[in-house]
Parts: C-alpha cells; sequence; structure tokens
C-alpha cells in the first residue's frame, strides 16, 4: 500500500511548475522517484482519475490534478463516478461517496438531461 | 484595542471558478453583494493587515511533515497554484507582513505551539477570500492555515485556543488587525457528492457560532462531522478560531444553500470585537 506515495507525487505535481514540465517530458523518469505499485503508476501514466479516486487519493489533490489535465468541472465527477461503478468503493481516506452517485446541482443534471 | 475586525467567510474554488456555470445569478449576484460588504467593512475598520486562518488543501503541508497550526511570516507570497483559468483568478504576488507576522507567532507562541512559513503558494482556500476582499491585493497578508485536511485534525478546543491567541498577540501590537476564518460548514467537495449540504447541520452550527456557544461548538466530534457535514465540515476549525479571536457575538450576513454549483453553503458572518 503506497497511498502516501501516490499523493505525494500529486502534491509535488500540482504545486511543482518545474515537476508540471517533467510530467510532459519525462513522466517515466519523474514517477521512479516514488514508491509506487504498478496499479498506482498505470493510473497516473493514463490520467485515470477514476481509478486514482477509488484509491483513495484525496479529492482535494485530485482535483487539482483533474484542473492540470484541462478535465472540465462534470466530466471530473462523472470520472470519479465511472471509477467506482468499474473499481468498487473508495478504498481508502476520507473522500468516499456517500451520495448514491447522483447529481446535486440543477446545472449538474440540467447537463445529465442534455446528453 | 488593535483588532478591529472578525468575520469568515466561505472560500470553495467554484465561487469563481464555477461561477460562470450558476443558474441562480440573483442569488449569486447577492452572495457576491455581501462579500464586498465585507470587504467594505474591513476597510472601514481601518485594518492595516489582514490575517486569513484558512485550511488549505495540500498547497504548502502534506503528511511528511503536517503542522496543527502555520502562520505565515513571508515578506510575499505567490497563488493560486491551481491551474488560473479552472479557479478564474490570475496568477499573482500577494503582499505579505513579516515584522508583524513574527510579532503575532512570538505571542501566539505562549500559548499555542504553531509553525511558521516564509514560503508560502496559496491555493484556493486563500485566494478566493483575497479575490474579493482585496482585489487588488493592496493589503498586507498574514497566511495561517489550521489542519482540516489530514487526519489526525487539529482538535476543536486548540483551533479555540489558537483563535485566542491571535487576539492576544494583535492585541499587542500598534497595527490594527482584520482577521477573517475562510471554510465551508457541511460540504462533500471534489467528491461525485459535491453540491451536498446538510442545511439544518449548517443552520445549528451558525447559531453556536453566533452565540459564541463555545461548549456547544466543543462538543463535535470528528466522527460526527464526518456522517453529517463531510469531510469538509472538518473546516469548521477556521470559524471556530475567528470567533474566539472576536469574543463577541456574532451576526449572520449571509447563508444560502441554494448554490451548489459552489459546493457548499455560502456564509458570510462578521462578531463583535469584545
Amino acid at each position: 500500500m503506497s497511498l502516501y506515495y501516490l499523493q505525494k507525487f500529486l502534491y509535488v505535481l500540482n504545486r511543482d511548475e518545474a515537476a508540471q514540465q517533467r510530467y510532459h517530458d519525462d513522466l517515466d523518469g519523474l514517477i521512479v522517484d516514488f514508491d509506487l505499485s504498478d496499479e498506482e503508476s498505470n493510473a497516473l501514466k493514463e490520467g485515470d482519475i477514476g481509478l486514482l479516486y477509488v484509491l483513495g487519493v484525496n479529492g482535494q489533490i485530485l482535483m487539482h490534478f483533474a484542473a492540470f489535465l484541462g478535465i472540465e468541472w462534470f466530466d471530473y465527477l462523472d470520472l470519479m463516478r465511472a471509477g467506482t461503478e468499474k473499481h468498487g468503493p473508495v478504498r481508502a481516506g476520507v473522500y468516499a461517496t456517500t451520495g448514491g452517485g447522483e447529481s446535486f446541482t440543477v446545472e449538474g443534471k440540467d447537463r445529465e438531461n442534455e446528453k | 484595542m488593535s483588532l478591529v475586525y472578525s468575520g469568515v467567510l466561505s472560500h470553495a474554488p467554484g465561487i469563481t471558478g464555477r461561477a460562470h456555470m450558476v443558474k441562480n445569478t440573483a442569488k449569486r449576484d447577492e452572495f457576491y453583494a455581501k462579500l464586498d460588504t465585507q470587504r467594505q467593512e474591513i476597510v472601514e475598520s481601518g485594518a492595516e493587515a489582514l490575517v486569513v486562518m484558512a485550511a488549505e488543501h495540500f498547497g504548502n503541508f502534506f503528511m511528511n511533515n503536517m503542522p496543527a497550526f502555520c502562520i505565515g511570516i513571508g515578506e510575499k507570497y505567490y497563488g493560486p497554484i491551481e491551474d488560473p483559468e479552472w479557479l478564474k483568478i490570475d496568477r499573482t504576488t500577494i503582499p505579505g507582513a513579516p515584522d508583524l507576522g513574527v510579532r503575532l507567532t512570538k505571542e501566539v507562541m505562549q500559548t499555542v505551539d504553531t509553525a511558521y512559513a516564509e514560503e508560502w503558494k496559496f491555493d484556493h482556500g486563500i485566494m478566493v477570500p483575497l479575490h474579493f476582499l482585496t482585489p487588488n491585493y493592496e493589503l498586507p497578508i498574514i497566511p495561517v492555515n489550521i489542519n482540516c485536511q489530514g487526519p489526525p485534525l487539529t482538535p476543536l478546543h486548540r483551533a479555540w485556543a489558537f483563535g485566542e491567541a491571535i487576539r492576544r498577540a494583535a492585541d499587542l501590537v500598534p497595527e490594527k488587525i482584520a482577521v477573517v476564518g475562510t471554510g465551508g460548514i457541511s460540504h462533500w467537495p471534489a467528491t461525485p457528492d459535491s453540491g451536498k449540504i446538510n442545511v439544518e447541520w449548517d443552520r445549528e452550527f451558525l447559531d453556536r457560532l453566533m452565540r459564541q456557544d463555545k461548549q456547544a461548538l466543543m462538543s463535535y466530534t470528528d466522527e460526527d462531522t464526518y456522517k453529517d457535514g463531510g469531510q469538509g465540515g472538518f473546516e469548521i476549525r477556521t470559524f471556530i478560531a475567528a470567533a474566539a479571536a472576536a469574543g463577541g457575538n456574532g451576526e449572520l450576513q449571509f447563508y444560502t444553500p441554494e448554490l451548489p454549483i459552489f459546493a457548499v453553503g455560502c456564509t458570510v458572518a462578521r462578531f463583535d470585537i469584545v
């Protein structure tokens, strides 16, 4: 279990512009400095928000990472929902889903209806 | 007495970042107007520096060395760390108050063990309040972090003690000091439940806060807060510290659960300084 280092990778990435540049130029080299499982490394390399959420990455850290990847707000929420559907409940931390997966905003419901 | 203002306000990133998505624009604009009222009140107080007691979100502090409290003593700060386009706040430099920060820190340390920092990259937890309270970034800022994110969290009674220590320290310096506590009440931010708000729990907390009912405020356990107010509810520590700094009853100037796109019950309040 290396959730600590998974989150630390994202903590560094979120606040360090040099790390952000390396993310684009040399992701493998950046990741190797952190003690991660294959599942965690792959989730980072693929930008798999759903799996990272299920693995227990703190939502605040994950939200910033999603913004870094250019993921729009409601897409970010949907990716987390898809993650729990595919991989099961959040495995660690305090950012578990408690609401059953539905949208709690008028704006989100309107978007779903427009799909 | 040199504490001239104490209040609280919400800081969720959607307040600026998702403003363009809001359907209920009338309520949004009412909220923004109350934030501007708060800005005017701080200006009219004559405050020469603003202490922002915030709950940051792993912008500077991580579980490799997580302080219960930290006070900024830097000459300047940078923010936001988030994508500026995402937060809809331009990246900028914010003036600090290093000498004043050191004097406040020294006095706070007489009763509360606090870390201090000369470097600080502000995330939305501070940038959103500054966007409304000092939009031109003219007022020197002393950032404060209370650990509301990485359990084990700062105990509520220590947040109260910290607020009292800030008050005592502010009263010992000649400068006029304003303080705000910024966080959320019940909310489930950055999860699929974003937008969920427990209005009854919020109103009960705000009632206790406005009445300065310390005993009732201290009775929240982290387990109950997590169940009823979500992980975002842990940020009540910042509101509690602001109440403790003020010492007087509060006036709830604005609260609405009608902007869930902001992921929090939007709140503005001030306290009597007594």
